[in-house]
């Protein structure tokens, strides 16, 4: 999982979850694949990152050296800027590991660079809703043993 | 005819290993899969010589994704088969993979991509695999947390294998309610072969939908041009707007005519009644 990814994965299909953004990142295994350089991309990506997170990730990762706090329009023709943000945003990639759900407390695990998002239908959102008046009833009631 | 993949196993399950292998080196689909692609590219209309941020839905081993790359285009991808994605990986894909089921939401914050394309996928929804699984909620929570995902006035494209027309219909009135505009477009619709359907949905206004390919000049192949029409012509024949007074006496005309019980018309008729009693 690449940061640019992080910037833009949240846990919101998470029953009871509002946000679920931005998900904290534990990394057992670390790479750096490297990308073609498209600066024209970089500059029109920035404004889409969320940049504070995207700062808070990299420096949770061993990754924000050269990397500035805060982003300013004028760095947009700084070359050196603009590589930099290139490797961090898409060639360092969590490879193994979990993201914690920051409302929930619930991981995700990483494996071989790709998040599981999967939830079970209990923890979905809007599987509760999907529920028919049928399953329902049968929840309700079919448990109670028969007595009288 | 070979049965539907859908109708054999649920996605996650029918593209088990040997299957997603199977697909990925099977030429004939790789070059479908890649035409099918350019094709989305194409209907999503993005600004010229600009390299975008795209959601690939049902992304598979990546065949579409590829496609993508080749157009300069940066993407991530969502697929519910870990198979498929495992392929992806030994392929050495561009794209950045999560995987995730669409019917429980895309998992991205807001005006995260520039544009959507989900090639061969979406006509999995329509399946009910496990038992709290109703179609129409799950494409209703797909397109519109997808909505939210896009940036303003960005497009999602679909190609999609329906099974009726009925499906077609769902599909199209899911994603309006989910604040999308736009309809199918039906490429070559008169030859059974190369007949393609593009779901065509656009997040910034209505405009005009996207020319098919292969029809005759004034031939119509574009299914939202349909419903469209049918709609006018209700309003075209002077039916008017619901709950309405005009309405209101209109129905109680149609009942009297049926011969049902129904209350004479008064200055009252299709009033707002006051909170009082
Ligand atoms: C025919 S393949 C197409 C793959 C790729 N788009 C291509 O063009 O080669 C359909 C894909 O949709 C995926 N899929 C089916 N249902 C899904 C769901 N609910 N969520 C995410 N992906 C799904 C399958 O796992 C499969 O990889």
């Amino acid at each position: 999982m690449k940061l640019i990814t992080h910037n833009m994965l949240t846990s919101k299909c998470l029953k009871g979850v509002v946000t679920g953004y931005p998900l904290a990142i534990s990394a057992t295994n670390i790479k750096v694949t490297e990308v073609d350089f498209n600066p024209d991309f970089i500059v029109r990506i920035i404004p889409k990152i969320d940049w504070e997170v995207f700062w808070k990730a990299a420096d949770s990762i061993g990754h924000s050296d050269g990397l500035p706090q805060t982003v300013e329009s004028k760095l947009h023709d700084n070359n050196d800027f603009l590589k930099k943000v290139h490797r961090v945003l898409l060639e360092v990639e969590i490879d193994e590991g979990h993201l914690t759900c920051p409302e929930s407390g619930r991981q995700f695990p990483i494996t071989k660079g790709i998040p599981n998002m999967l939830l079970t239908e209990a923890e979905n959102k809007f599987a509760m809703l999907l529920k028919s008046a049928n399953d329902l009833y049968h929840e309700v009631f079919a448990p109670m043993p028969r007595q009288i | 005819m070979s049965k539907r993949p859908e109708h054999q196993a649920p996605p996650e399950l029918f593209y088990n290993e040997e299957e997603a292998r199977k697909y990925t080196q099977n030429s004939r689909i790789i070059d479908i899969q890649a035409q099918m692609t350019e094709r989305c590219i194409e209907l999503l209309l993005l600004p010229e010589e600009t390299s975008c941020l795209l959601l690939d839905i049902g992304c598979g081993s990546g065949l579409s994704g590829a496609v993508l790359e080749e157009n300069g285009h940066m993407w991530m991808g969502i697929d519910i088969s870990e198979a498929m994605l495992d392929v992806a990986l030994e392929r050495e894909i561009e794209g950045d993979l999560v995987l995730a089921d669409m019917g429980q939401g895309v998992p991205f914050r807001a005006g995260s991509f520039d544009g959507a394309v989900s090639v061969s996928a979406v006509q999995w929804l329509f399946n009910a695999d496990k038992k709290s699984h109703k179609p129409v909620k799950r494409l209703y929570q797909f397109f519109s947390s997808l909505y939210a995902s896009l940036s303003r006035s960005a497009r999602a494209v679909f190609q999609f294998y329906p099974e009726n027309e009925s499906q077609m219909e769902l599909l199209t009135s899911q994603a309006m309610k989910a604040g999308f505009y736009g309809g199918v477009v039906i490429d070559y619709p008169n030859s059974a072969k190369a007949k393609k359907f593009f779901l065509v949905l656009m997040t910034g206004g209505s405009a005009p939908l996207p020319k098919a390919l292969g029809t005759e000049s004034g031939e119509e192949s574009n299914l939202q041009v349909m419903y469209a029409r049918r709609e006018a012509s209700k309003r075209a024949r002077g039916k008017p707007l619901k709950n309405t007074k005009a309405w209101l006496l209109e129905k109680k005309e149609r009942r009297r005519k049926q011969g049902k019980e129904t209350r004479p018309d008064t200055k009252y008729t299709g009033r707002k009644r006051s909170g009082r009693f």
